[in-house]
């Protein structure tokens, strides 16, 4: 039996990001739907950037921004005492940039289907936009919701070349699963690397199954 | 400002088209805002709503300021006592027909008071629906919700755009009754919106009539179908005039609903829902009728009237000419040959004969 701490990390990781992503990424998301201003395609392509980026680009980049020396760094370990390099927070906080398209994205395009019509129906019931927002454009994009979290959940767990960079490879504390797997093919303990790949191959293919069969039987249709 | 109207001021451009109006339009009864596709009905709408903000402009109801230019008032969409009912009914799948309702009861604000849930559900019949998901609704169901969710928001002023365009035939004549019993109960003042003229033939009571962004003609529905031209609006529409009589009787036996036009007693194919008393609207198409000079005698055709020749109109192109007659009541318009003209010897001033095919006459 392996060691099961690599696997509650990574849960860990991935919930708290979702989590995090949830409260950062619905209010960009929603701009980006609703915006016509200029700096529209340039918030896009940052959002998408970490799509296409080598992970060891990001990973490198937030190596240099988090490390105790630069500007962000320090703050975070004078406010903090905690270093955010090769610590759990680091990996949240670049989790967090890391899987940003993955909730963004779903998000965007459930706001722009449901979104101008559905809200001026609200407006025209009364609603004030901040009303219409929760009551109205958040419940029609459930799906948008649920396929938004799965995908970064999902994503977050498999992450491996940024925190590799960012955080190393420290037991209970930076070690996720896919650092687990990789030390285990590295030190030759095969029969331990096959127990957690194919559990995260299981977990991650019953999960997309879910979604998408709840997706199939209830499809949350706006017309 | 002036009180009882609706005071529609406005100036917007868009790149390829511009709307620019500037009318007072009564805030009783239906006012169709009548023109071809394109022509900045919705536009106009959407203005009133809130939803398009004029460059200059004025908008007030009742001397109620929503919009102004010239102070920078400018009251958001959800401030504005309108209701609007759009094409696409736009409910919201999240929650089932009651919820849809619910949600706009609890925002609803001072007004009618009697547009209440119970008062509106059985105005339009919802009651069989309220447990229903939105989604397995027909077109016409949604549009009678869609309908009952704006009236519960009690609204100053009712705005539909299109509301059964997107419905067949038999929809539209099942939803059309269900606009004139919300009229009757709860005498809201309505701009509708529509390309339709037999819609707007049957609703309205004033219309406004929009080609271009420009305001082109306005008045009472009779007066606007007297004077405008909806031949060179809509190929569709057959040049022809809209009257208003009275139900007189029916006649189960030979299938037909005469209608007293001021003394003139037409017949039509029977309408079995019209009341006798009722007053109801014809159209009277000039391709169905025909003029004489002495009362003929031995004809199928059962509608003969005597009337005065008031003009006579040629077309160039086709060779025809476009006869106007005085009735008692109203005024009709034939549509006859050149060769007709010249072998009747017709002249404006001419006392003649109408004869108008019962077979042609619709209620509307």
């Amino acid at each position: 039996m392996p060691d099961l701490t690599p696997v509650w990390l990574s849960l860990a990781l991935a919930g708290l990001t979702t989590l995090l992503l949830l409260i950062l990424g619905t209010p960009l998301a929603w701009w980006l739907s609703q915006t016509h201003s200029r700096a529209r395609p340039i918030l896009e392509a940052v959002t998408a950037l970490p799509l296409v980026l080598p992970p060891t680009v990001l990973g490198f980049y937030l190596l240099i921004l988090f490390s105790p020396s630069s500007t962000i760094g320090g703050l975070w370990l004078q406010v903090t005492g905690e270093s955010l390099t090769f610590s759990f927070s680091g990996l949240v906080v670049a989790s967090v940039i890391y899987s940003l398209p993955f909730m963004v994205q779903p998000l965007q395009s459930a706001f722009e289907t449901s979104g101008r019509t559905h809200m001026e129906a609200a407006a025209s019931l009364r609603a004030s936009p901040l009303d219409a927002f929760f009551r109205v454009a958040i419940p029609l994009s459930a799906r948008g919701f649920l396929t938004a979290s799965v995908l970064t959940f999902t994503h977050t767990l498999g992450e491996f070349g940024v925190v590799l960079m960012v955080g190393g490879n420290i037991p209970g504390e930076t070690r996720v699963i896919s650092i687990a797997i990789y030390e285990h093919v590295e030190t030759l303990n095969y029969s331990d690397a096959h127990a957690m790949s194919a559990g995260l191959l299981v977990f991650a293919f019953v999960v997309l199954v879910l979604v998408y069969a709840l997706n199939r039987q209830s499809p949350i249709r706006v017309r | 400002m002036c009180a009882d109207s609706l005071h529609l001021e406005i100036d917007l451009a868009r790149e390829d088209f511009s709307l620019r109006v500037d009318e007072r339009l009564p805030a009783t009864g239906v006012t169709a805002v009548f023109g071809p596709s394109g022509s900045g009905k919705s536009t106009l709408l959407r203005a009133i709503a809130g939803f398009e903000t004029p460059h200059a402009g004025h908008i007030a109801l009742d001397g109620e300021v929503w919009f102004e230019s010239e102070t920078g008032v400018d009251l958001a969409p959800h401030r504005r006592p309108v209701g609007i009912l759009f094409q696409d009914a736009r409910l919201f799948a999240h929650l089932d027909v009651r919820g849809n309702l619910d949600f706009a009861e609890r925002r609803s604000r001072d007004g009618h008071a009697s547009m209440r849930m119970d008062e509106l559900v059985d105005a339009l019949d919802l009651d069989a629906l309220l447990a229903r998901s939105v989604e397995n609704l027909s077109g016409g169901e949604r549009q009678r919700v869609a309908l009952a969710r704006t009236l519960l928001t009690r609204p100053k002023l009712l705005l539909l755009d299109e509301p059964l365009s997107a419905l067949d035939r038999e929809r539209k004549a099942e939803i059309l009754p269900y606009l004139d019993r919300v009229q009757e109960r709860f005498h809201l003042p309505t701009l509708y919106v529509s390309h339709d003229i037999d819609e707007v033939a049957h609703i309205a009571d004033h219309v406004l009539v929009l080609i271009g962004g420009r305001a082109h003609l306005r008045g009472t529905v009779l007066e606007v179908f007297e004077r405008l031209d909806v031949a060179t609006l809509e190929g569709r529409f057959e040049e022809g005039v809209l009257v208003e009589g009275q139900v007189d009787s029916h006649d189960a036996r030979l299938q037909l609903t005469h209608v007293s036009l001021a003394g003139d007693l037409l017949t039509m194919p029977m309408v079995a829902e019209l009341e006798p008393g009722r007053s109801v609207r014809l159209r009277i198409r000039a391709r169905d009728v025909a003029l004489a000079t002495l009362k003929p005698e031995a004809v199928s055709i059962r509608n003969i009237l005597p009337g005065k020749l008031k003009e006579l109109h040629s077309d160039p192109q086709s060779g025809q000419v476009e006869a106007t007659v005085r009735l008692r009541g109203a005024e009709v318009r034939a549509r006859v040959t050149r060769a007709a003209v010249e072998d009747l010897g017709l002249e404006p001033g001419m006392d003649v004969f109408v004869l108008i095919k019962s077979v042609g006459l619709a209620a509307l």
